[in-house]
């Protein structure tokens, strides 16, 4: 479906879409916030007293609640429900003057107003309540007969007994045959633990080739058993499984799995190393190199700076203390880490960007715009303006940013930019609309005023006149152009 | 189901039955065991079991501490230890040697129309390992329901898993006395529906109040953590959000452009009530503290909440460039411009801006247009690697298999091994593994999809989002939910007929079974009430959604879901993470 572009610009320019936005914060929030206004001028009078708000403890969990009682068990603070509880009870009143039968106790009467639940009082009350009669007999029947030692179930009555919860002996079904047959009641009946029990008992009782065999030509059943060695952890069984079947793509990706549980990174890195000759696909072996390579790098990065830090020679890691290490993090994150710390550094060493950019062939537009963050964070506004600088073979310099200029205002904004700053690439925001808007919100005055000049626009510059500062160069500038005979105003 | 005629939809049935069965049934087991006891209570059971029982319940049973499953016993604490978990291999083996009980706890009610099964891994187990373990589950809580609400006369259903579940839960229902026979029913359908029938709607950001406070903060188990930057004060309030809370109510289901000024309304009402005071005797003045002070300060807690929440998103989501990204959404929707929204994901992901959400706009791309092409696959993916870690290889590898992000002409690759294998086996056979195989190549075909039912709207000029015309509203007038449009027309059509085409698409699995004991009298309410099932997680979109249909058909949905879903919890299901 290939619409006109046109068509699109309508179609977004249309008021379908434009009467809520979640971009005008001012626009959309001043109504919140006069809301607000209203109701908070009434806390005065409403907070007087907390009494029919419900209790909650610091952590925001209703006193007296289940999981409030667990993190308290867990911090230790009181050691029985008894010792916290009296504390709870406003009064005096111990837990054990209370009656038990009587809920006054209950969640209900910290949330008063709230909870109208019934208190109910026992089993039989519940069930004589809405003809719910039959439900629950199975809860009454003594334990006993949920367990069953008669043994001549067919292998469909035994699956259904399974079902039902009810504990079946399996060791009856002796030969190949009736195993199989079992397992097929098993998948019939659609009920995965029953299929997974069954696969315990033909795991135990079967030869591991012959339970492949089967299980190649019963995919549910595969499943099953594959979810159940990888919930297990029993990786030996399931990589062999995967072997016989051929998977191998699955059997490197299980074992690639593995790395996730090694702490250790010279042991994490060891165990990469062997990953990049399992039969990845072409495109993933690269991608598994590029991991092993990435915290080859980060070991070596991360002992020298750690060496630097501690030292305490350096301006930078004395004036920006590291947060975090960079062991285990993304190449981007390694990048922006190498273009904060060792920008400067030259090609040969490993924590440079640009040696990160040519080991790991980083696009440039990723590389400009990790970069850019990087040092706009350190309000190095040179190498910002260095890095959006192109040259042609003409030797002139021309601007250019790998993501829309507005963008790049907001990146530079965010870091505290001055307005000097701003308003040069706010200039080459390209879409007139935001780039108004953006100029207006960061007080870029010459950005505003050339632009409505442009516009032709006299209404909206004299009316910008209130915004800048009297007598100052901006109002001069203003002026001139309104003064200026040879603008043909639109208005 | 009667769609003519406007009529009021039906009052929803009382699940708070359910609760109280949960908790009677809880509180059984723990009186099996007599004395004192230490329950150890495994970490994503501490939620719903709050929403059932408390302390002092538990108490009154000699509980004497409680645990999450990970901690150590203290020493010296009771000889009795009681587990309360999930049948999860993992946490199984951890507590080794014990006597098991069930405690049939499926089902949680977390509104008047809500009910969850509270299992979010459902969706990884079921769509990504192919595992069957919580088809019992689903079935038997069919079972319950019908049992208390039913007897349903109709079932609607699509995808596998919705199949599977609907035969095992008759082939109880066959076992059981039919004791439900002849009972005047309190829902008269029900209608199951597979995630992987429709993955675009999961994927979409959300628009509507409910689903934007669940997409920015989370709700769990139907209550949400407000921060200090929502409560304007030092500490952190939990609230619950259902039909209790007057202001929620009112908003939950609004487009969030519509919020505000129904928020400003509402303060100003305030104010206004607040202000009557002046002038006011000692004797009116009484009367207004002791019958409407408690409430204004209710309403008055509540609208400073959803106030500063909705604040705390519009700052959030301004930062996030939010209006560019549901552009971008709406361009796949609609497909055209894909190379600029392929370019938008690629900056997207070279500025870090978040991991999930490149993820998710990455899968939408490949949903919608059936698969990348493989050159920008490997770009996309390369970028995604380094810049977010390359260890999401595996990620890559999930999302491939489940098929949320796939290489277009990958089908060759599979076909081939289709064929190796075919060879090994009998015919039989082989036509189960061609099915398997089928089920992960398969296609979206979203856009013939979308065609054919007019997910997308052309309306002349403005679509009024306070005045919706259909359930797009919940995506800003950009698109119709897929799985709600599907359930819209097979209960107006009382089945599949007339959308064999898109059945087609959707690769089939479709049912629709009358039971035939039920009486079937159009008279009663029941056939207004449909149970609609999701087996893999429903979003709050898609509920919004319903509820709109069901206001302007007079028809009741209640949803029973195996977890709310949002797009966020659907990428993170597919990260692999440490052991």
């Amino acid at each position: 479906m290939n619409r006109a572009r046109a068509d699109e610009e309508e179609y977004w320019h249309s008021s379908k879409f434009r009467a809520f936005t979640f971009d005008d914060e001012d626009d959309e929030l001043s109504q919140l916030k006069e809301s607000k206004r209203a109701v908070n001028s009434l806390r005065d009078i409403v907070d007087d007293d907390d009494d029919d708000l419900e209790r909650v403890s610091w952590s925001g969990e209703p006193v007296g609640s289940i999981s409030w009682s667990i993190k308290e068990t867990a911090s230790g603070s009181t050691s029985s429900l008894e010792g916290r509880d009296s504390s709870l009870q406003k009064g005096s009143s111990s837990y054990a003057a209370l009656p038990k039968q009587v809920s006054s106790y209950s969640l209900s009467s910290l949330f008063k107003g709230r909870n109208k639940l019934p208190s109910f009082q026992s089993l039989s009350d519940a069930l004589t309540d809405t003809g719910v009669k039959n439900y629950a007999p199975e809860l009454r029947r003594p334990k006993a007969e949920y367990k069953d030692y008669s043994s001549d179930w067919s292998p469909k009555d035994t699956v259904r007994r399974m079902q039902r919860g009810k504990v079946c002996s399996l060791e009856r079904f002796r030969s190949l045959q009736d195993k199989l047959v079992l397992l097929d009641e098993a998948v019939a009946g659609h009920d995965g633990n029953v299929i997974t029990a069954v696969l315990i008992f033909l795991k135990r009782t079967l030869r591991r080739e012959i339970l492949f065999r089967e299980l190649e030509v019963r995919q549910v059943a595969l499943c099953h058993l594959i979810h159940f060695l990888r919930e297990t952890g029993e990786q030996k069984l399931l990589l062999d499984l995967l072997r016989f079947l051929d998977r191998t793509e699955e059997v490197a990706l299980s074992q690639y799995r593995e790395h996730l549980n090694i702490q250790d990174v010279e042991k994490r890195r060891e165990f990469l190393k062997g990953c990049i000759g399992l039969p990845f696909s072409a495109e993933d072996t690269s991608h598994i190199q590029d991991h092993y390579t990435l915290l080859e790098r980060q070991i070596i990065i991360e002992a020298n700076d750690r060496h630097l830090e501690m030292a305490g020679q350096s301006e930078l890691f004395r004036k920006y203390p590291r947060k975090a290490s960079i062991l285990n993090m993304p190449l981007v994150t390694t990048l922006f880490y190498s273009c904060f710390y060792h920008y400067t550094e030259a090609e040969g060493t490993f924590s440079s960007p640009t040696n990160l950019k040519k080991t790991f062939k980083i696009p440039d537009k990723q590389y400009v715009l990790t970069a850019l963050a990087a040092r706009a964070k350190l309000r190095a506004w040179d190498d910002v303006d260095a890095l959006l600088t192109t040259k042609n073979w003409l030797g002139y310099t021309k601007k250019k940013a790998p993501i829309g200029f507005h963008r790049v205002v907001e990146m530079l904004q965010r870091n505290n930019a001055p307005v000097q700053v701003l308003q040069e690439y706010v200039r080459l925001v390209e879409d007139v609309e935001t780039r108004l808007n953006l100029a207006t919100k960061y007080k870029c005055h010459d950005v505003v005023i050339e632009t409505y000049r442009d516009l032709k626009d006299r209404i909206q510059l004299t009316a910008y006149k209130s915004k800048v500062e009297r007598g100052s160069a901006e109002e001069e500038k203003i002026n001139s152009i309104l003064n200026n005979m040879q603008i043909r105003w639109k208005n | 189901m009667a769609f003519a005629g406007r009529r009021d939809a039906p009052e929803p049935p009382d699940f708070g039955i359910l609760k109280r069965l949960a908790r009677d049934q809880l509180v059984y087991l723990l009186e099996q065991l007599p004395g004192k006891k230490d329950l150890f209570i495994e970490a994503d059971l501490m939620s719903p079991l709050d929403r059932i029982a408390n302390v002092s319940i538990l108490k009154q049973h000699d509980v004497d501490k409680l645990y999450k499953v990970e901690t150590r016993p203290a020493p010296g604490a009771s000889d009795q230890f009681c587990f309360l978990v999930r049948p999860r291999v993992r946490t199984m083996r951890f507590i080794a040697d014990v006597t098991c009980d069930e405690w049939s706890f499926y089902l949680l009610p977390l509104d008047e129309d809500i009910i969850s099964m509270e299992l979010p891994e459902f969706f990884r187990d079921y769509f990504l390992e192919g595992d069957h373990r919580w088809i019992n589950p689903v079935a038997r809580a069919l079972q319950l329901l019908n049992s208390l609400y039913g007897p349903f006369g109709k079932a609607y259903g699509i995808g596998r898993c919705a199949k599977m579940s609907h035969e095992l839960w008759r082939d109880l229902e066959e076992e059981s006395e039919g004791e439900g026979q002849g009972r005047k029913p309190e829902i008269g359908h029900v209608f199951l529906m597979d995630r992987d029938v429709d993955y675009v709607t999961a994927l979409c950001s959300q628009v509507v109040y409910e689903g934007l406070v669940d997409d920015t903060f989370r709700i769990k188990c139907g209550s949400v953590d407000f921060g200090p930057d929502v409560t304007s004060s030092d500490r952190s309030i939990k609230v619950l959000l259902n039909a209790q809370d007057k202001v929620f109510s009112q908003i939950r289901n609004e487009h969030f452009s519509s919020v505000f000024g129904f928020l400003s309304q509402k303060s100003r009402n305030l104010q206004a009530q607040y202000d009557r005071r002046r002038g006011m005797d000692i004797k009116q003045m009484k009367d207004f503290v002791s019958q409407e002070l408690k409430g204004l300060k209710q309403e008055h807690r509540l609208l400073s909440l959803h106030i500063g929440a909705c604040e705390s998103i519009m700052k959030k989501k301004t930062k996030q460039d939010f209006q560019e990204t549901i552009k971008a959404e709406h361009s796949l929707l609609e497909g055209f411009d894909i190379r600029e929204s392929t370019s938008f994901i690629e900056e997207h992901i070279d500025r870090q801006v978040s991991p999930i959400e490149s993820l998710r706009l990455m899968c939408l791309l490949s949903i919608t247009e059936n698969g990348l092409i493989p050159k920008d696959y490997r770009s996309l993916k390369t970028q995604y690697l380094q810049s977010y870690g390359p260890e999401h290889l595996l990620t890559f590898h999930n999302l491939k298999r489940i098929g949320l992000l796939t290489e277009q002409a990958a089908g060759e690759t599979l076909t081939a091994v289709e064929s190796k294998v075919s060879k090994l086996v009998t015919d039989r056979a082989a036509g189960k593994i061609t099915d398997a195989f089928n089920s992960l190549a398969r296609k979206s075909n979203f856009r013939a999809i979308s065609k054919k039912l007019g997910l997308i709207p052309r309306v002349e000029g403005e679509y009024d989002l306070k005045m919706p015309r259909d359930m797009a509203y919940v995506f800003g007038g950009a698109y119709v939910p897929l799985s709600c449009k599907i359930i819209e027309q097979v209960l107006e059509r009382r089945g599949w007929q007339g959308l064999e085409e898109v059945v087609r698409l959707l690769n089939g699995n479709e049912f629709s079974v009358s039971d035939s004991t039920v009486e079937d009298n159009p008279a009663w309410e029941s056939q207004r009430v449909i149970l609609t099932v999701f087996l893999g997680g429903c979003t709050f979109s898609e509920i919004a959604a319903l509820r709109f249909l069901g206001k302007e058909r007079g028809c009741k949905f209640i949803f029973l879901t195996t977890a709310i879903t949002n797009s966020a919890r659907m990428m993170e299901a597919m990260i692999e993470a440490r052991a």
